[in-house]
């Protein structure tokens, strides 16, 4: 469509506003992260390490850290065989039952956090899993659930049905054709799903904030209690390591995706 | 994964693979994630609306104490109303840019794209901490109109704030859905409006405009269904002025160990929730119906 030059450019200053305004914020606790005092206010003062060393040094971060990876890594393998499965059942089903399990399954992720973190806090209250790895493990995967389903569902919804057929027609078993042709197609979407369960999974919080308990905390709790406790920066070096980690994680990510579509086809 | 499975013989029915057994194998590959959902969501929330009903005893009273008293009625209105302001400020912010990923370059929209895709991968927390440092009274923006010559402003503990805060977190669940339905609008429509003697104006208002509506209600209902339940970023931008609904469950539950009355909370927040979801159930189904015709 043709746009007078005065209008394109007030288009281009708002959006780049925009732009500026859902990046930025991200990018805030870098600076602060290297502050000399132990304060959050702007601008930094002076340059050191200090807060890298407490995070690394301090027993309660790094625990609460340990923690995180442990759980999510134990909810991604989980929701992602769980997911996946699901995601196979819906996808053979008909039409009528398989729509209204994948609006069932889709629930989690509407259903409001605070909601949903009472009534899992009460369940967990009379089955003793409050505070217990256990405990973190099954209120993520149910968490993680609906974004394995919904990537696997993605490949499989492009992925032909008659490669199946043809490799049962040429002798296959169920198993066979599954491992040999239908998994390797769909391995993207798999993948993708086993990275956003793990990601779903490390910053989870409202839930988290309810079934914790001083002996077990994740990383997001122990960040969330230090920014309503105090001003301590070592929450700005531990969000920029995260920042950093994950543009690593998902910048690696894109560009195996890249690859792959790039690859032999 | 074999067919000749012993225990499907009764149910021998002839589906799609033409197999006997076939029919509840696709079931059964979905149970597992399906007893979990019931076990770790499903169950929880029936216990909740038990709660509600039966603490401390069989009843309404939590219902009627919540909508009796005018603190919750007025915490509740401002749930909505901050909703609503999250959704306008989404909008108004998303319609231009989610426009311009349609209008340029492959480049250019690799870069837009990715700056609505850095919110999603940086850590909720995180990204609050970096409003709660963006925000404070020495924070950067307030740093930045010192320095600029003006007194500072209270951004923080104020509805502003919250609003700022949440809209951003919110945005690109708005920016999505737009351009998914803008790039599907035939652009060849506002060149023929042009050039039946439309001006550009025009032509975007009767022409553009409505075609991209259902983008717009699709993204709108679900930042307010988000904005609605949200609980971190008011917990730490927010003040007692501005506390929302879940803030009030929790402070029922975890404080004052009301269980009936944080789920009664809970509740309406829930019930609400889903009649927004029904609301827009129609309006998504017919765009995919839209979607599948293309």
């Amino acid at each position: 469509m043709e746009m007078k030059p005065l209008t394109r450019l007030l288009l281009g200053l708002v959006c780049l506003l925009v732009a500026i305004w859902l990046v930025a914020p991200t990018l805030v606790v870098v600076p602060m992260s290297f502050n000399e005092n132990k304060s959050l206010a702007f601008p930094p003062q002076g340059f050191s390490w200090q807060w890298y060393q407490n995070f690394a040094t301090s027993p309660e971060w790094s625990a609460s850290f340990l923690n995180s990876l442990k759980v999510a890594s134990v909810v991604a393998v989980l929701a992602t065989v769980l997911g996946t499965l699901a995601a196979f059942g819906l996808d053979r089903m008909k039409a009528g039952p398989a729509g209204l399990l994948r609006m069932l399954m889709l629930t989690p992720m509407v259903v409001p956090g605070v909601v949903l973190a009472i009534g899992i806090y009460a369940v967990y209250l009379d089955t003793h899993l409050v505070g217990t790895m256990l405990g973190f493990v099954l209120a993520h995967t149910i968490l993680a659930l609906p974004f394995v389903l919904i990537a696997v569902s993605a490949s499989l919804e492009v992925f032909d049905r008659r490669l199946e057929t043809a490799a049962a027609s040429l002798g296959a078993g169920a198993l066979t054709a599954f491992r040999t042709v239908t998994l390797p197609l769909i391995l993207p979407g798999i993948l993708s799903g086993l990275l956003f369960a793990f990601a779903t999974s490390f910053d989870e919080i409202v839930v988290s904030l309810f079934i914790t308990n001083p002996y077990l905390k994740t990383l997001p709790v122990q960040i969330f209690s230090s920014i309503t406790r105090d001003a301590d920066p070592t929450v700005a070096a531990v969000g920029t390591i995260l920042l950093f980690a994950t543009t690593i994680l998902i910048g690696g990510g894109m560009l195996l995706l890249g690859r792959e579509r790039k690859g032999p086809q | 994964m074999s067919a000749s499975d012993p225990t499907n013989g009764s149910v021998a029915q002839p589906a799609a693979e033409g197999r006997p057994g076939w029919a509840w194998r696709p079931f059964a590959l979905a149970l597992p994630a399906l007893v979990l959902l019931v076990a770790v969501i499903g169950y929880p929330l029936f216990t909740i609306v038990l709660r509600s009903l039966s603490e401390p005893q069989w009843g309404l009273q939590n219902y009627a104490w919540f909508f009796g008293a005018s603190v919750n009625l007025t915490v509740l209105q401002r749930t909505f109303a901050i909703s609503a302001w999250v959704t306008l400020v989404c909008v108004i912010a998303a319609y231009p840019y989610a426009y311009l990923m349609t209008a340029v370059g492959p480049r250019i929209r690799l870069a837009l794209v990715l700056c609505v895709l850095i919110p999603f991968w940086v850590s909720g927390v995180v990204r609050t901490l970096s409003w709660v440092i963006l925000l404070q009274d020495s924070g950067v923006i307030n740093s930045l109109l010192r320095a600029a010559g003006f007194d500072g402003i209270k951004l923080i503990r104020t509805q502003t704030g919250v609003v700022i805060g949440m809209a951003q977190v919110l945005l690109p669940f708005m920016i999505l859905p737009l351009y998914s339905v803008m790039k599907g609008i035939d652009l060849r429509l506002m060149r023929a409006a042009q050039s039946l003697g439309a001006r550009p104006s025009r032509a975007f208002f009767t022409v553009y405009l409505p075609l991209s509506l259902p983008g717009v209600y699709a993204g709108a209902i679900i930042v307010f269904i988000l904005a609605l339940g949200f609980y971190i970023t008011p917990a730490l931008l927010g003040g007692p002025r501005s506390t929302m609904l879940s803030t009030l469950v929790q402070t029922q539950v975890l404080s004052l160990l009301q269980w009936g009355r944080g789920g009664a909370m809970g509740v309406v927040l829930l019930v609400a929730t889903f009649v927004l979801l029904a609301l827009a159930a129609p309006v998504m189904r017919s765009r995919y119906r839209e979607a599948g015709r293309r």
